[in-house]
């Protein structure tokens, strides 16, 4: 933040509209001169394409909600209706279908580039929890979503991932009655989620905000992970990082196009274009990509630990896998934010991409044999990366020293840049 | 405020408590009536129960019918499964169960066919189909076997197929429900 705000009403309207609600003064504060750290680089332009995500996902969900119909009977149809019938209906559906996949997408990407860079860590805890938060709402968003075709996986998914609630001791079976209305996924069901699908958007976008104010309170991380010193290691907003934005946005809208237009189906799942049968699981379950890596977690707990049984164990590990993320800020012990001064966490980090891939791919096969190890021992990891790599390496791991200043970082001028010129890495 | 020196509470303390504890009543009691409408609905609740004519299911054969939404799978079992059912050491199960406790007849097994882990539909109700381990039925979502009496035995589910509460009205009629 940069103190005083210096916006001039430039006229008498603007004057008159400021001293009763000084909403241009807070865009322009936000927006135009807001200071951003010099050197960020494009893996930050993905909070502007997440805002153009849900942004896409809302515009695109209104109209399909317009002719839809959230009912067992008519909803499979309603849903080929608008493919065959409603003008642009196909378009419109394969935008929020894959607009979903690339929520998740550059939602995934937001939070690695978090991770790398020690985003969340002080004074931005906060911000990082509520970002947390927002990936929770986008998780139940995309499941409820995901069932509204009802289609074979969608009735499927929702069986498998209401019944997790099962397990949960005493309270268990009336919360899944009352989750789903019934005592099975039914017409109930399936109009609650169109309800709560519909309302989730707008959840997110209430902490969209909460997260933006308090990214504004604390200011940019950066990729030197240092925290900024003067006005000469920051530029303006606009033109600056709103130029920066629109370009990445404009890459990302390519590769976006690519699923709209050219392989449309390629994120989903055929199964899903056969109408919900009760009597009859496929062979195979499985849900969207972007949540298999919790889901191999689930299926890896295959052992009861002691009196918890093994189907309580799966869901306690899946809900953990996401749970540990609201308490990483205060996991890492390192003082050092950005991984390019932290030369083992740096690899550590990259094994730990390796293994949420991983994790999603097993996630995808069947559970048995080899993939069920091979699960287990990822599942393993992945919770060892938080409990056990994370406290210790900031103990014992002999960090490269800071830059002076970000300033001094970029436009060079002592040999403390050296560390941030050794690893240029992903300048665009 | 009613800040005092003294630890006596004083009226205005009390009316401040009783009136806090009045309104957290009242929300309550408008927040439950919000939370029950998801519960199942009195058109849920009045399923009524069904009758099945088993007459026509042969030895080996299975039937599935559909009750309260969910499968039920009936199965005419064979000689073979039902010994490899009776001769099962109960100590040695998960959820242990008799044979003898989940059948009313030895050849009729009648059982909800949904997972006990996630709530799949287990195999093994079409010839054709894989049935496990242990002859009997396999769930394909995440690997879970049970045995000829519907008993788990390896996989990550926790309990037995549900026996539902059924009867005999004649030699080859049941009433579930």
């Amino acid at each position: 933040m940069s103190g005083e705000s210096t916006y001039q009403p430039s006229n008498g309207f603007t004057r008159w509209l400021d001293d009763r609600l000084p909403i241009v003064r807070l865009s322009y504060d936000s927006f135009i001169v807001y200071p951003t750290p010099r050197n960020l680089n494009y893996w930050w332009t993905f909070g502007a394409i997440l805002t153009f995500c849900l942004a896409i996902q809302i515009v695109t969900g209104i109209v399909l909600a317009m002719h839809y119909t959230p009912h067992v009977s008519m909803a499979f149809n309603s849903v080929e209706h608008i493919m065959r019938d409603v003008n642009y209906g196909w378009l419109i559906r394969y935008v929020h279908a894959n607009g979903a996949s690339m929520f998740f997408l550059a939602c995934y990407i937001h939070m690695f580039r978090g991770l790398y860079y020690g985003s969340y860590k002080a004074p931005r805890e906060v911000l990082w929890i509520l970002g947390v938060m927002i990936y929770l709402l986008m998780m139940a968003a995309g499941f409820m979503g995901y069932v509204l075709p009802w289609g074979q996986m969608s009735f499927w998914g929702a069986t498998v991932i209401t019944n997790l609630f099962g397990a949960i001791p005493l309270i268990g079976e009336p919360l899944r009655e009352w989750l789903w209305g019934g005592f099975s996924v039914d017409n109930p069901t399936l109009n609650r989620f169109f309800s709560l699908h519909y309302l989730i958007p707008f959840l997110i976008a209430g902490v969209v905000v909460l997260h933006v104010w308090a990214l504004h309170v604390t200011g940019q991380n950066n990729p030197d992970g240092i925290n900024v010193k003067s006005d000469q290691d920051t530029v303006r907003f606009t033109p600056y990082a709103t130029i920066k934005d629109v370009f990445g946005l404009s890459l990302f809208m390519i590769l976006f196009a690519y699923f709209v237009f050219f392989n449309p189906n390629a994120l989903g799942h055929a199964d899903n274009y056969i109408e919900a049968n009760p009597l009859v699981t496929p062979p195979h379950i499985v849900p969207e990509w972007y949540l298999l890596p919790f889901y191999a977690i689930l299926r890896a707990i295959t052992f009861d630990i002691g009196p918890i049984s093994s189907k309580l164990g799966g869901v306690i590990a899946m809900f953990g896998a996401i749970a540990v993320l609201f308490v990483l800020p205060w996991l890492d012990t390192s003082k050092v934010r950005s991984a390019r001064f932290r030369p083992l966490y740096k690899q550590f980090f990259w094994i730990f991409v390796l293994v949420c891939l991983g994790l999603g791919y097993l996630g995808g096969q069947p559970a048995e044999g080899k993939f069920v190890v091979a699960a287990q021992i990822l599942t393993a990891y992945y919770f060892a990366h938080f409990f056990i790599i994370l406290p210790v390496l900031g103990l014992v791991e002999k960090t490269k020293p800071l830059p002076e200043s970000i300033a001094q970082a970029v436009l060079g001028g002592g040999g403390g840049g050296a560390g941030a010129a050794a690893s240029p890495e992903k300048r665009g | 405020m009613a800040t005092t020196d003294t630890d006596e509470p004083t009226r205005r303390d009390f009316l401040y408590v009783a009136t806090g504890a009045f309104a957290a009543i009242g929300v309550g009691g408008i927040a439950w009536p919000l939370i029950d409408q998801m519960n199942p609905d009195a058109s849920a609740l009045a399923l009524a129960s069904i009758e099945v004519d088993l007459s026509p299911v042969e030895v080996g054969q299975s039937i599935t019918v559909k009750w309260r939404g969910k499968p039920v799978f009936i199965r005419h079992r064979t000689a073979k499964e039902i010994e490899e059912a009776e001769g099962v050491d109960v100590l040695e199960l998960r959820d242990p169960q008799l044979d003898a406790d989940r059948v009313i007849k030895p050849e009729w097994l009648v059982m909800v066919g949904i997972c006990t882990h996630l709530g799949c539909v287990p195999k093994g109700q079409q010839v054709s189909d894989e049935k496990g381990d242990y002859d009997g039925w396999f769930c394909p979502c995440h690997g879970s076997h049970y045995d000829s009496s519907g008993r788990i035995r390896r996989g990550p589910a926790p309990l037995n197929l549900e026996v539902p509460d059924y009867a005999f009205q004649s030699d080859d009629k049941i009433k579930i429900g």
